[in-house]
């Protein structure tokens, strides 16, 4: 697990969250829910749009120095992205950014996708509260350069 | 072409304002004597939390539909314009006669019901193949098809980028011969078939073209419906390939082929349906929806094209959501609208160029993943409202959707929920029931108003391919999803088993799709390369760049020269595939990303 118990947030430095639309698939209603959602709750967001390959999205997180990549995939495709990203992250010193999941998932990849270290999957139905207080409580504090 | 100006637009559509009601003496006394004592006596309550989004300036509780429209207490003859009774031929007519409010059959469904069509597709062609012969069997009356996510974007299979999609949106078709499987003991001269395919449209069609020829099926005979609606595909799904010049040039390709070759093949859905799901809300749907429409319209014409030629053959596609009689109201609305741009802003001749004829599709954003059954009586009241505005085909979703691709039990529960609605409700057996209700009246037409008052800022804007670029129908979904999503975090607006109502559960049964499907499609693919004349395909590909990349312009009567039809035919033949030719079209055309706007 990569997740840490919440520690000291400055005010003073807003939390910065990549929202990544990994594999094939072009619906991005809930990917631009969210990263709204994720600003108006005071955080940073970068949104990478469609179709990004987890090189992409390891390369675009550690130039935006963020502390949470937050995926969005409902094609079925999340076997094979998460465990490449996952390993990528890790490859590039990275890996202490937290990783959430949204979307369709069967209930039979959770524990998968938790062993590979995503940390949360929010489902059809989770509410944006739930989420926010998620990336609140869990991110990594700022401040230490790469 | 001009574009159609305000003054084309006839006076006297608009719902009366408040205070221009005229109220009659006998609800003017009713308001007195009965309403006023009630509402001081017990308030209403607006439903849902008390946000003060839903309580008027005085307090009072205001209700709305789905897509935040103001609903009123009451409708009443003073809701309808002055002239409603005098002029009942050109607001609403009769069913079958314009403006086709009620209805483009005379006879509604007493003559034929809707074609009950289920969108079907997932894994490998052959696993596809034992359902549709299930649905056959079991009462289904036509057939969709739903292609993977390679399959969409014009990938093959085995290509890098189909890593973890094989099989899992739909199913996987990579050449004529996972077609030949996929319609395999399915008679297509019988059979109506559409296929939810854009980008890569005309390529499946192509081999759909060519399986029908092989069971002997006459082309002319043959009918169904290509989805094709590119412009949507930048509005709302985004699973687009090349820009939107060459590919709207794909499309009219479409249009030309099959006026001449396959004249009762639908070559395009224009879909509202996918425009909702984004997030739109129902005025949206409909403005942005039928002003594709009008831009398909504007670009054949521009290629030669008659519009009498190709117009009877236009289809549509809309969503149908929750809130009931607004989308009864968008329906009717959507046949009256199309009826008035085909005549006033197209001259249309042919009276079947007027027809909007449409599919529908229950909404599958309105399904929730919590307590699933729920989604039966959601799938129930949608189909309802379908039915009651008109559709000529629907699809019901099955209740596992908001979870999975649905199990072989709730396909068969969602098609029985249709002929449930056919067969035992009683409502087809009357034309347009709802004909004539002050509120559903009020509210189609102000459906109508709003979608003007749309295409008038579309038309501003140069029209729909030159909003796309500039963000705009993309920006107003985006904001109608985010508003909606707040007064639904509020609980504002109450979603059964999600925000209220809410029990623990435990996991449900989903069909389960793994990988060994990219294994088997790629197998299959690699014994292909080997067996077929891999230079032949070099050359009918290479005659199809050249073909995409000169200028078709129209003959009468006759295909264009450079119209890509012929050519995509004679790859299919050789056993091209799907990436194949896609990325013959991708050499040539370039392909389009878009700006991402949040």
């Amino acid at each position: 697990m990569t997740t840490q118990p919440r520690d000291k947030q400055p005010n003073e430095f807003p939390i910065r969250v990549l929202v990544a639309k990994p594999g094939l698939d072009g619906h991005d209603r809930g990917a631009k829910v969210i990263a709204r959602a994720l600003r108006d709750a005071g955080m940073e967001v970068i949104y990478t749009g469609l179709r990004q390959t987890p090189e992409m999205i390891v390369n675009a997180s550690i130039q935006e120095d963020v502390q949470c990549i937050g995926l969005s995939i409902l094609s079925g495709a999340h076997n094979a992205i998460v465990p490449r990203l996952m390993a990528l992250l890790k490859e590039r010193g990275a890996d202490d950014i937290l990783v959430v999941l949204g979307g369709t998932i069967p209930a039979q990849d959770i524990e998968f996708l938790k062993e590979q270290g995503v940390a949360a999957i929010f489902g059809p139905g989770t509410s944006l509260e739930t989420t926010v207080e998620f990336i609140r409580a869990n991110v990594k504090p700022r401040g230490v350069a790469v | 072409m001009p574009r159609t100006t305000s003054e084309d637009v006839p006076q006297g559509v608009k719902t009366p304002a408040d205070a221009a009601r005229h109220v009659s003496a006998g609800e003017q006394q009713w308001i007195d004597e009965i309403l006023t004592p009630t509402v001081t006596k017990s308030p209403e309550r607006p439903i849902g939390a008390n946000t003060g989004t839903n309580r008027n300036e005085d307090g009072t509780a205001r209700f709305t539909t789905i897509s935040a429209v103001p609903v009123e207490r009451l409708y009443t003859p003073a809701d309808l314009p002055a002239d409603w009774d005098q002029h009942a031929a050109q607001y609403l007519g009769h069913p079958g006669q314009p403006p086709y409010t009620r209805g483009i059959h005379a006879t509604g469904y007493r003559g034929k019901l809707w074609t009950m069509r289920q969108f079907s597709g997932f894994a490998t062609p052959e696993e596809t193949n034992q359902r549709y012969k299930y649905l056959l069997e079991n009462g289904g009356s036509g057939l969709s098809v739903a292609f993977d996510l390679p399959t969409l974007m014009g990938y093959d299979s085995d290509h890098a980028n189909s890593e973890g999609e094989v099989g899992k949106c739909g199913v996987a078709i990579d050449s004529l011969e996972d077609m030949e499987i996929l319609f395999s003991g399915i008679d297509l001269e019988k059979t109506t078939v559409s296929m939810t395919i854009n980008s890569p449209a005309s390529v499946l069609w192509a081999m759909y073209l060519v399986v029908a020829e092989q069971q002997g099926a006459d082309w002319k005979k043959i009918s169904g419906t290509l989805q094709n609606d590119i412009l949507k595909e930048y509005i709302a799904q985004k699973e687009y390939i090349y820009p939107p010049a060459p590919s709207m040039r794909l499309v009219i390709d479409t249009f030309e082929f099959g006026a001449i070759h396959t004249p009762r093949f639908n070559p395009i859905s224009i879909s509202g349906y996918h425009i909702r799901e984004a997030g739109a809300t129902a005025l949206q749907e409909l403005a942005f929806t039928i002003y594709d429409g009008v831009e398909y319209v504007e670009w054949a014409l521009r290629r030669g094209l008659d519009v009498d030629d190709f117009a009877p053959r236009l289809s549509f596609f809309f969503n149908s959501h929750n809130d009931f009689f607004e989308e009864i109201a968008k329906f009717r609305a959507s046949r009256k609208i199309w009826y008035r741009l085909m005549t006033e802003r197209f001259h249309a001749k042919n009276a079947r160029s007027q027809l909007m004829r449409f599919h529908t599709q229950t909404a599958g954003v309105s399904l929730t993943a919590q307590q699933p059954m729920n989604n039966i009586a959601r799938v129930a009241i949608q189909a309802l409202a379908a039915v009651l505005g008109g559709t000529q085909s629907l699809h019901t979703d099955s209740y596992d959707e908001a979870l999975a691709l649905p199990t072989e039990e709730a396909a068969r529960i969602a098609l029985r929920t249709q002929q449930i609605l056919a067969y035992e409700s009683g409502v087809a057996q009357t034309v347009d029931p709802l004909g004539g209700s002050y509120f559903v009246e009020n509210l189609t037409l102000k459906m109508e108003q709003g979608a003007f008052d749309y295409f008038d800022k579309l038309d501003a804007m140069g029209g729909m391919v030159r909003a796309i670029e500039q963000g705009f129908p993309q920006k107003e979904l985006a904001e109608s999803s985010y508003q909606y999503q707040r007064a639904v975090e509020a609980g504002e607006k109450i979603i059964v088993g999600v925000n209220d109502f809410v029990v623990k559960e435990t996991a449900q049964q989903i069909l389960y799709i793994g990988e060994s499907v990219r294994e088997s499609q790629t197998a299959k693919l690699q014994r292909l390369r080997e067996r077929r004349s891999n230079e032949d395909v070099v050359r009918r590909l290479a005659a199809l760049r050249s073909a995409a990349a000169q200028e078709p312009r129209a003959t009468p009567g006759k295909l264009s020269d450079a119209n890509t039809m012929p050519y995509i035919l004679d790859c299919v033949r050789a056993y091209a595939t799907v990436g194949e030719i896609c990325e013959a079209l991708r050499d040539v055309y370039g392909t389009y990303e878009e700006a991402s706007w949040t």
